[in-house]
């Protein structure tokens, strides 16, 4: 079934009758070349790239839950590739470039919408820092301009340029970045992939990893054994839980980070906007909510949601940047489990084991690394190579501290970033 | 989530700084590997969890508090100089 404007006609002329399950559910079959452990937005987006890129088709995703039922359905959307340091930067541009043609590619309705991010500076400080960052995006091959508070008056209006405490000197603006639907891109992924022929398998959890003589076998799961020649683990926040049936310990601590939702409001916020005080960025959403979150709650969790204080944080730095805010309500809040790594980068990466892949340190920033993701443990996957927009994502960075990926220049350790 | 300080009684968690997982140091010249574990690697299993939080805006001791991650229950704290005591190699 594909999707065209003329078939969406079509169906709703004749009482959306001819509409179809998105991808079949299958039952797991005893034998797989690979089995990706995690059916999210990763996990899905590695068995498309498998299948279709690297023409690997006897592939199995294991979900424990519904597909897309984790982080990629709760998270705040954002999409960008302004990333500084290098083995970042070529990843985050890879990723832009592939949710630029993502919905052609997946025949899929992502609701890709490059309305682009204003990252907003107070101080001279920020202000270099923005400017060198900029200058790296554009060498990288992405956009990026800086903007002055007469622009900001323009584009923003609704922005407290002259808050006492954080007057807001300037931002830093990447247009071609934006928010795409969340739900849709797990979606999209997984009709892609299972039309590839990759059986998508739920309510399956993983509950052991077989390893014989250092080489990976396959899996055990609530609904039987699987054999597999390779297992890639794709688990986010639940990673270092997946890695311990492996025998394996991970440089990976699990925080909350919680996002809020107002109630639908008229379109006032045409960008996504982030304050460099306090860490908060907010988007409105195509249904009128405003989409915002800020820190983390800076302690670990599993239980996907947060504590008050934060809540208190976010609303006060949100009325600091836009005071017409404080007049709207809360609709919901959520948390989410984050794979925190020590310094603040991504792993994608073979491990000790033979056949055994890892792909987790996401951070509060996995749902704009998706694509890439996908396409580059894909790659690993298929040919025991990183690709070469991921070569610094390596396990052993951390014990060598060669080629740490620290952009906030906090310091390679758990609890900074 | 309150933390009970063994000095201060039960407190907001804004007067604390998070430090992390309460594990025991190794020695200074226990090697790279022994480091690494320390510095890097985590179990970070859903559970208790013995942890080090700093009651930065009380009385400035370190605590070791034992917290259930899944659901964020305090199950007990004490000082760090004592529930560390023994643990360290």
């Amino acid at each position: 079934m594909r999707f065209s404007g003329l078939r969406v006609l079509r169906e709703g002329l004749t009482g959306n009758k001819g509409w179809k399950p998105h991808w079949r559910d299958p039952e797991p079959k005893s034998d797989y070349d690979i089995v990706i452990i995690g059916g999210g937005g990763h996990g899905l987006a590695t068995a498309y790239y498998l299948a279709k890129r690297y023409g690997m088709k006897n592939v199995a995703v294991l979900e424990k839950g519904y597909l897309g039922g984790g982080n990629v359905g709760r998270n705040t959307t954002i999409v960008r590739a302004n990333y500084y340091l290098p083995g970042n930067s070529e990843f985050y541009s890879h990723s832009l470039k592939l949710w630029e043609g993502l919905e052609q590619d997946l025949n899929y309705n992502a609701m890709m919408s490059q309305r682009g991010i204003l990252n907003l500076f107070h101080n001279d400080g920020q202000r270099d820092a923005v400017i060198r960052r900029g200058n790296a995006v554009v060498n990288q091959g992405d956009d990026a301009e800086i903007l002055g508070r007469e622009q900001l008056r323009e584009l923003a209006p609704f922005l407290n340029l002259d808050n006492n405490r954080f007057p807001i000197m300037g931002g830093l603006l990447q247009r071609r970045a934006g928010t795409a639907r969340h739900d849709a891109v797990a979606w999209g992924y997984a009709r892609g992939a299972d039309r590839h022929g990759v059986d998508l398998i739920q309510n399956c959890e993983v509950t052991g990893i077989d390893i014989e003589a250092g080489v990976v076998k396959g899996v055990q799961t609530t609904r039987g054994p699987i054999r597999a020649k390779k297992v890639a683990m794709a688990a986010a926040g639940r990673s270092s839980q997946v890695a311990a049936m492996a025998g394996m310990r991970l440089p990976i601590e699990s925080h909350v980070l919680q996002a809020f939702v107002s109630e639908g409001l008229k379109p006032i916020i045409d960008h996504v906007i982030t304050f460099a005080e306090g860490h908060l960025y907010i988007s409105q959403s195509d249904k009128g909510g405003l989409v915002f979150g800020s820190y983390l709650d800076f302690y670990s969790s599993y239980a996907a949601r947060g504590n008050l204080p934060m809540v208190e944080h976010t609303m006060e730095t949100i009325v600091a940047m836009v005071p017409a805010v404080a007049k709207a309500r809360l609709l919901r809040s959520w948390g989410g489990i984050m794979d925190m790594s020590p310094d603040g980068s991504p792993i994608i990466d073979r491990t000790h084991i033979e056949g055994l892949y890892l792909n987790c340190g996401w951070n509060y920033g996995g749902f704009k690394a998706t694509p890439a993701s996908g396409d580059c443990f894909a790659h690993l996957i298929a040919t025991d190579r990183p690709h070469e927009a991921a070569t610094g994502f390596r396990l052993d960075r951390f014990e060598t501290g060669y080629g740490l990926m620290d952009e906030e220049a906090t310091g390679a350790q758990h609890n900074l970033h | 989530m309150r933390i009970v300080c063994p000095i201060c009684g039960e407190r907001d968690r804004r007067e604390f700084y998070y430090q992390g997982a309460a594990l025991p140091r190794p020695a200074d010249d226990a090697g790279t590997e022994a480091w690494h574990d320390y510095v890097h690697l985590r179990d970070n299993q859903p559970g208790p969890l013995k942890e080090l939080w700093y009651h930065e805006m009380g009385c400035g001791s370190w605590i070791v508090v034992e917290r259930n991650t899944a659901t964020h229950e305090i199950l007990g704290t004490q000082l760090a100089e004592v529930g560390l005591e023994g643990e360290a190699q």
